[in-house]
């Protein structure tokens, strides 16, 4: 097999690990499943009345970035299996293995990416039932998840390189949490950006996750696009490239703790 | 560099800050032979191993195992080992065959051949029932087995087992002991580390005592003991204030001046034969009544007691480990 194979071959190895982890443990099942129902059915019908979004039900406006949300925070996982190995030495079984390195980053990001899809399913379903509709074409709508799953994918790696930074798994969802928590917040997910204080506006017109949100919107329920959908791609392509260099270099300088 | 070194280092140092975990080290480990790295923690035991495990880049020296480089040659050298260690570093929510077969596809041996050789290694290391079994229902003992399993995979020509029976329980150690001895005896060479003396004493056919990142004694278990000084007797007596008279009474049979702790007399000798009915010939002579008398050999402890000036046995088993 030439080197290339054996890159795709250890990363499905990987990703079949961490795939498998996923079932046995079922407290992250519930992340995956029931957590993203709590928040749309928390939103929708606690905040929901409160939040004016003129043109669009609040289901509809609600959607597109509680997804963008939940997207963002998939990877998780990656962080919290990546410190783990780190802390129970199996990082370095694996970087003393004649295997293709980062397929130890690649296998997790490739098993968030089968996480995020189970997520969109059961976040579309659980939106569908409290009445959120598509209002575009078919191909909007596959366009529009391609565009959420790469997002997703962009942000794994931020959660990888949290994961290898990190001095714990502890330590690493809380970084992950409070780094990320606000930034989601302070978009457009879950209010038009005009309700916030003038001075926060900027901030978050200018957010990447407004971005996403607003190319999610534009590509579900038919809000007017602009530059978003192309800037979200470039978005993801940026922070995949500076998050995924300094995984590696971070991976290549690991040393269990 | 020699051909038949399985492992070979030459003034290896790593610096972590301000703190020197290596401070210039030599090794060799011949082929199919086993080399007992000996020391506390914090000695850079697992330093050592990290650099010959292609983990850490030495700061100065070189080091060579199973014929290559590991900082030019850190792919090759993959290739040909297997690491074991304290961590027991298996996937708890993967089962013990599961573990196995990731490995062995991570040592690229194909689909087939990985799912073959981990149910062998689970047979060969009484994993066998077990090995369907998530390994995080498993016992302390039952982990480090999958964990020297996984080390030994691929079947590499030179094993390194970082502490591979630390935090045991005596009859674990005795079956990871027995694990170890079977892979010697097919001509794995072996690097093994420990703070224990009585598993060096057990497994290793030379010892590197290292203290403070220096090599600071290399031989056999044999040649370390009779460094020390040879056999002793050890006299108990009946009334433990009788220890001065008793030391007049042996001069003349020790090697060196006998010396006496709690009524517990220990004579340095020579020679040993005849020295115990001797011993009880003068003591009966002079009056002075015996509760048990023993020939004894030095053990490492009395070795590493002699050569660091501090006992080798760490008095709590922090986790630095550097």
């Amino acid at each position: 097999m030439s080197a290339v194979q054996y890159a795709v071959s250890d990363t499905f190895v990987l990703a079949t690990r961490s795939i498998k982890r996923i079932r046995r443990q079922p407290d992250l099942l519930i992340g995956f499943t029931v957590q993203p129902i709590m928040f749309v059915l928390l939103f929708v019908y606690v905040f929901g009345g409160a939040i004016e979004t003129p043109g669009l039900d609040y289901v509809d406006f609600l959607m597109p970035g509680i997804i963008v949300q939940s997207m963002v925070f998939g990877g998780f996982v990656t962080a919290l299996g990546l410190s783990e190995d780190l802390k129970k030495g199996l990082m370095d079984r694996f970087r003393s293995l004649p295997m293709w390195g980062p397929a130890v980053l690649s296998g997790r990001i490739l098993a968030d990416i089968g996480t995020n899809i189970i997520q969109l399913v059961v976040m579309f379903t659980v939106g569908i039932i409290v009445g959120f509709r598509f209002s575009t074409s078919a191909p909007e709508v596959i366009a529009g998840i391609a565009l959420l799953l790469l997002f997703g994918y962009a942000f794994s790696w931020v959660f990888a390189f949290i994961g290898l930074t990190a001095s714990s798994p502890e330590a690493s969802n809380a970084y992950g949490f409070t780094i990320l928590f606000p930034i989601t917040f302070v978009s457009s997910a879950f209010v038009p950006v005009e309700t916030m204080p003038s001075w926060l506006q900027p901030i978050a017109e200018h957010n990447p996750f407004t971005t996403m949100v607003n190319a999610a919107r534009a590509l579900f329920v038919d809000t007017p696009a602009g530059n978003d959908i192309w800037l979200s791609i470039l978005w993801s392509l940026a922070i995949t490239a500076v998050f995924a260099t300094l995984s590696i270099w971070r991976y290549h300088r690991a040393v269990a703790r | 560099m020699s051909a038949e070194c399985a492992v070979e280092t030459e003034g290896l140092r790593k610096r972590y800050g301000d703190v020197e975990a290596l401070a210039g080290v030599d090794l060799r480990a011949r082929v199919g032979s086993v080399l007992g790295l000996l020391g506390p923690n914090g000695a850079g035991k697992t330093t050592a191993v990290r650099i010959l495990t292609t983990l850490l880049r030495p700061d100065e020296g070189s080091a060579r195992v199973a014929g290559f480089d590991v900082v030019k040659d850190g792919a090759r050298v993959r290739e040909r080992i297997g690491l074991a260690g304290q961590y027991a570093a298996v996937d708890e929510n993967l089962s013990g065959l599961e573990n196995l077969e990731m490995v062995g596809r991570l040592y690229h041996l194909g689909r087939k051949a990985a799912r073959a050789r981990a149910r062998e290694l689970l047979a060969s290391f009484d994993l066998a029932d077990a090995g369907d079994r998530l390994v995080r229902t498993y016992s302390g003992g039952m982990r480090r087995r999958v964990d020297l399993a996984a080390a030994l995979v691929a079947r590499p020509p030179v094993v390194f087992l970082d502490e591979p029976t630390t935090g045991l329980d005596l009859r674990s150690r005795i079956g990871l002991w027995e694990g170890i001895e079977a892979l010697v005896d097919e001509g794995t060479t072996v690097l093994l580390t420990t703070q224990y003396l009585d598993e060096a004493d057990r497994l290793a056919d030379r010892i590197a005592v290292i203290d403070h990142g220096v090599v600071i004694a290399e031989g056999t278990s044999d040649e370390l003991k009779t460094q020390v000084g040879g056999d002793r007797l050890e006299i108990c007596l009946e009334d433990r204030d009788r220890g001065g008279e008793a030391i007049t009474a042996l001069t003349a049979l020790a090697d060196g001046r006998p010396a006496v702790e709690n009524g517990t007399l220990r004579v340095p000798l020579s020679r040993r034969t005849g020295a115990i009915a001797e011993a009880v010939r003068r003591l009966d002579g002079a009056g002075i009544a015996i509760d048990d008398i023993s020939l004894k050999q030095p053990t490492l402890d009395d070795v590493f007691l002699e050569l660091t000036g501090h006992a080798a046995e760490p008095e709590s088993n922090g986790d630095e480990s550097r």
